[in-house]
């Protein structure tokens, strides 16, 4: 024993950080090509079927407070009553879209396109935590099922965000409250274009910000906010709606207005999320084609 | 036999891993879960001191930035995790047995491990991790951690305690 045993203590910590380091640099230096990616993929793979499973387990757990509050059939009433809302909320809030698409005659191409959405159904399994300050989620289909990175994410109510990596059997998604989302944006009622930036929120008060590209517009308040799409779809595919116009903010000192939205979707409460996919693809799950059910009631 | 007891620490942390980010994802308060690995690894620095506190936090650090749903930069966790595990090591063990040291312990680490993660992003990333988030978070994170405590921390040491290799007094 050469070393004091606090020395050696020491020496191990400062190994360690210096690891630490190295990994970040790597990582950071590396980009998409990182050291780390075969890693990601590897334990993506292997434990995207551990979380889904620990999920089964907890969803069921998580409902157990609902029982104390109402019965079986009232849950199942205010579910599909919840269902119903969201789908006409939906409806309600595309109109003055398509209203404005069909006055400006060019609604035929888009509207084929929105029509013909295909879409692979999926659960989200794992959240990020906040902890972690970015918010992804993993949802329990991959690319065995047609996903593929850059792939646009979306349920019921609105736009949820797009897939960053697909394993086999899982992916991860990118919400658009992320402070790394980005999503090319337009106003419902006049076209104009905008970018949509996260805040980072999470819960009911989750909010993103609107900064039109034409300083001279103003939005209206409760304006519909939709996505504008780029070529191939990816990683927005066009005219999925996203949320309303909350307020309007402009200062004096830049001359851009600044609109606050508040998002369709609920990201505190994400469970069945679609995936949009090419409309002949072939995977191991049945694909939602232009609004039909497979087998449903 | 240092293989099993690796690999049953290496277990350890990766169940911790997957409940906090899948089943405890379902009983999230405004997004935060409870760090199970710092309590893992906590747990190891109250009865195995600081090297092997700070090695575990290490690895299950890089479990945290590799395993879905984790997007960021691979290393943060790892780094936070070190300090917090080597903090938890600086306990003295006969203190370590009073339950009062040991959930000032859970506090201190949770605090720093999260503010070591969130400096880290707002020094690494483009946009930055905005302050009043990380404010927001950092103590519903530790009053999280200081909850499961009491059922993570006393089976873990327990674990821990019969895990260590045969030693000479002197």
């Amino acid at each position: 024993m050469a070393k004091s045993p606090r020395r050696h203590t020491r020496s191990v910590l400062a190994v360690l950080l210096l690891a630490s380091v190295t990994a970040i640099t790597l990582d950071v230096q590396g980009g998409a090509e990182s050291v780390f990616q075969p890693a990601r993929e590897g334990l993506g793979d292997a434990f995207g079927p551990v979380e889904e499973g620990a999920a089964l387990v907890a969803r069921p757990l998580s409902e157990v407070p609902g029982f104390f509050s109402s019965n079986k059939s009232l849950r199942d009433d205010i579910a599909r009553l919840e269902a119903e809302n969201s789908n006409l909320r939906g409806q309600l809030a595309t109109t003055s879209e398509v209203r404005y698409r069909a006055a400006e005659l060019d609604g035929l191409l888009s509207s084929s396109e929105r029509s013909g959405l295909a879409l692979v159904p999926a659960r989200v399994v794992a959240m990020g935590p906040a902890q972690s300050f970015s918010r992804t989620v993993t949802i329990d289909a991959g690319t065995s099922s047609g996903i593929g990175p850059d792939m646009t994410v979306l349920n019921n109510d609105g736009l949820v965000g797009r897939v960053v990596q697909a394993n086999r059997g899982s992916a991860t998604v990118l919400l658009i409250v992320d402070q790394d989302s980005v999503v090319g944006a337009r106003l419902g009622s006049n076209a104009e274009v905008g970018f949509l930036r996260g805040r980072g929120g999470l819960g009911g008060g989750s909010r993103m910000d609107l900064d039109l590209v034409d300083n001279s517009e103003t939005p209206g308040r409760d304006d519909v906010v939709v996505t504008w799409g780029s070529r191939g779809g990816t990683p927005y595919v066009a005219g999925v709606p996203v949320g309303t116009v909350e307020s309007v903010v402009s200062s004096p000192r830049e001359q851009a207005k600044h609109a606050v939205i508040d998002p369709f979707a609920d990201f505190s409460s994400l469970d069945l999320v679609g995936v949009v996919v090419d409309a002949d693809t072939r995977g191991d799950r049945a694909v939602i084609r232009a609004g039909e059910m497979p087998g449903g009631e | 036999m240092p293989i099993v007891r690796s690999a049953v620490f290496l277990g350890m942390l990766l169940a911790a891993a997957v409940l906090q980010v899948s089943f405890f994802a379902f009983f999230s308060y405004d997004g935060v879960v409870p760090n199970l690995v710092l309590l893992v690894v906590v747990a190891a620095g109250l009865t195995r001191g600081p090297e092997l506190a700070a090695l575990l936090g290490f690895t299950g650090g890089l479990l945290l930035d590799l395993l879905p749903p984790a997007d960021h930069v691979a290393g943060r966790w790892a780094l936070a995790l070190v300090v917090a595990g080597y903090l938890a090591g600086r306990v003295r063990p006969e203190q370590g047995r009073s339950s009062t040291v040991a959930l000032a312990t859970v506090a201190a680490c949770s605090f720093v491990s999260t503010s070591i993660f969130a400096l880290s992003g707002m020094v690494l990333t483009d946009p930055g991790v905005p302050v009043g988030e990380a404010l927001r978070v950092i103590p519903i994170a530790l009053v999280y951690d200081l909850l499961l405590a009491p059922f993570v921390l006393p089976p873990a040491m327990r674990v821990f305690r019969r895990m260590q290799a045969p030693q000479v007094a002197y």
